[in-house]
């Protein structure tokens, strides 16, 4: 463990580490890393290098925890041994309990698990390097791999922590900051700016409590950006691979029909630029959108297209 | 996970109680239930309290004992919270090791009494790096009627006050009382439908999605926090709860120093 640092902020308002007060350390993302998982992230966030992976809906053992209406949503965080400077007993220990129930928390309303009556979705979280902040990492990470999953959302989830050193409120600690500051303050937020995690220790005066609210919800709102932008490069790359790697014929398949077909290949949680109307429809919504545009697509291939008239008519002649 | 069922009459019920201002038990939405406080509650400890918040009871009590300090902080105490929600106290609590709800509540304890610097834990030391005292603070429900997270930690608090260091016993020279050097107070309220309800019953916790504790120390700084529940809630309600939070905290702790 380094000495405590004489000062946090230097005369030019940087940090130790050179970040701005109000800025968070780089992250760097993978979608879909995992090949046995249903879905999957890794995450490194600053030093952190944080693995998440989904498994579900699928059935729940034991059978007792089922729920006949909704799936249930279980939360493992791990750190491994060697994640830290002295090795970490394995297997779950006080603080991991706590950690992972929180943070299950901030997932359960943001899933329609009404959708997966008695299944259970299961978030393993694996934390690699532990360097300040590996809570808000995992649940960064987390969000990522339920979206890989396919798991139904109604946003993602971002995560951040705001702190104080030098009587000065910070965005995302570092280790040092973390260790020796005056205090921590991690949430969550999902898209429509609701926090769906809150923890505190420390020191906050009721003024600086309500700042470093917006600071860390200004925090989340720039992971989200970043969260988003992993998931349609992941998919548009995922969507090119399989033109590339598709017969012919089908490619002229998806091309002509890209407009009915794309959206579900996209994944769900993309679509929320309208929060609000979420990407579940009403069911009469759906039914009534579907078909029509079908019977749009159709019409004007008929038209476009007199090909498929005469295979049609073929069709008919032979039958 | 192991919250008891609510049926939807119930759910029903306070919801639209809420809508017209009520609570249940007639109490208004920042109102408290009575507090008492029973400290020296049991001989063998260094310290304990037993604690009822309208119908809720629990016993807090403190061991003192000479160990060794951690590594990383040679020349203080140490403290260590646990809770245990023994089965004796609700339908709903199982034997067996601490649960995630019993190490929360340990946990949100321990921070309110870590972070606002109750205990000076530097006077707890004897000899730097070998031998420190050790306070031991175990949290045991009686009767969860609600609001665990605020009665523990009144509890804790209390039975620290009265906690002697038993100097004595061990040839360390005479009983003293504890160095405690701040008095946290911890408030929680839940979420039902919008209307924020504090100190909230058995029924209003089961029924609300979402529960926030704040913990204040002295001077009214916040010292901890901790939101439980799948629901979530917004900066502006956090931020109303915050303030509502910090006035109760003051009312309760002017209560807490008169018993």
């Amino acid at each position: 463990m380094n000495e405590k640092p004489e000062k946090f902020i230097d005369e030019n308002g940087l940090r130790l580490d050179g970040r701005k007060i109000d800025q968070i350390r780089d992250i760097k993302i993978e979608i879909g890393i995992l090949n046995r998982a249903d879905g999957s992230c890794y995450l490194e966030f600053g030093n952190n290098k944080i693995m998440a992976a989904v498994y579900g809906p699928r059935e729940v053992h034991p059978r007792h925890q089922q729920k006949a209406t909704r799936a249930i949503v279980r939360y493992k965080y791990n750190m491994a041994s060697f994640s830290v400077e002295d090795r970490k007993r394995p297997g779950p220990d006080r603080r991991s309990i706590e950690v992972s129930k929180v943070s299950r928390e901030a997932f359960e309303k943001e899933i329609f698990t009404e959708l997966y009556p008695k299944s259970a979705i299961d978030i393993f979280i694996e934390i690699l390097q532990a360097d300040a902040g590996t809570r808000t990492a995992a649940i960064n990470a987390a969000s990522l791999a339920l979206a890989d999953a396919g798991i139904p959302m109604r946003g993602l989830i971002s995560s951040c922590a705001v702190g104080k050193v030098d009587d000065t409120l910070i965005l995302d600690l570092n280790k040092d900051e973390d260790n020796y500051g005056q205090a921590d303050m991690p949430i969550a937020m999902s898209t429509d700016g609701k926090i769906t995690l809150l923890q505190m220790d420390g020191h906050l005066t009721q003024e600086e409590f309500k700042k470093g609210l917006e600071m860390a919800q200004q925090g989340c709102r720039e992971i989200y950006e970043l969260q988003r932008k992993a998931l349609i490069d992941h998919y548009n790359n995922t969507q090119k691979e399989i033109i590339q790697d598709a017969p012919v014929e089908s490619v002229k398949d998806i091309s002509t029909e890209s407009a009915t077909e794309e959206d579900p290949i996209e994944d769900p949680v993309i679509s929320d630029d309208v929060p609000d109307n979420g990407y579940i429809a009403n069911d009469d919504e759906i039914k009534e959108d579907i078909p029509d545009e079908k019977e749009e697509v159709i019409l004007d291939e008929y038209e476009d297209n007199p090909a498929i008239v005469s295979d049609e008519t073929e069709d008919d002649t032979l039958e | 996970m192991n919250k008891e069922i609510v049926s939807i009459i119930q759910k029903d019920h306070l919801y639209h109680l809420m809508l017209k201002g009520e609570r249940a038990d007639g109490r208004a939405f920042d109102e408290f239930r009575d507090i008492s406080i029973q400290t020296d509650y049991i001989d063998k400890a260094e310290g304990s309290a037993k604690v009822e918040l309208g119908n809720t009871k629990v016993v807090v009590g403190v061991k003192i004992m000479p160990g060794t300090p951690f590594p990383d902080t040679p020349d203080s105490g140490v403290i260590i919270t646990s809770a245990e929600l023994i089965p004796l106290a609700s339908p709903e609590f199982e034997s067996g090791p601490p649960r995630e709800n019993a190490i929360e509540v340990a946990r949100v304890t321990d921070r309110g009494i870590r972070e606002s610097g109750a205990i000076d834990l530097k006077k707890l030391c004897v000899v730097e790096g070998e031998k420190v005292w050790m306070v031991f603070i175990d949290i045991h429900v009686l009767d969860d009627c609600g609001n665990l997270m605020n009665v523990s930690a009144l509890g804790a608090i209390a039975a620290l006050l009265t906690a002697k260091m038993p100097k004595e016993r061990f040839g360390l020279g005479e009983d003293a009382p504890l160095p405690i050097r701040d008095i946290p107070v911890s408030i929680t309220a839940v979420d039902i439908g919008g209307g924020i309800l504090f100190d909230p019953t058995i029924e209003e916790e089961n029924v609300a999605e979402c529960k926030l504790t704040v913990i204040f120390n002295q001077e009214g700084a916040i010292s901890g926090m901790q939101k439980s529940g799948n629901g979530s809630l917004t900066s502006d309600q956090l931020n109303n709860i915050v303030e509502i939070s910090c006035k109760k905290a003051q009312e309760i702790r002017k209560k807490f120093l008169e018993i």
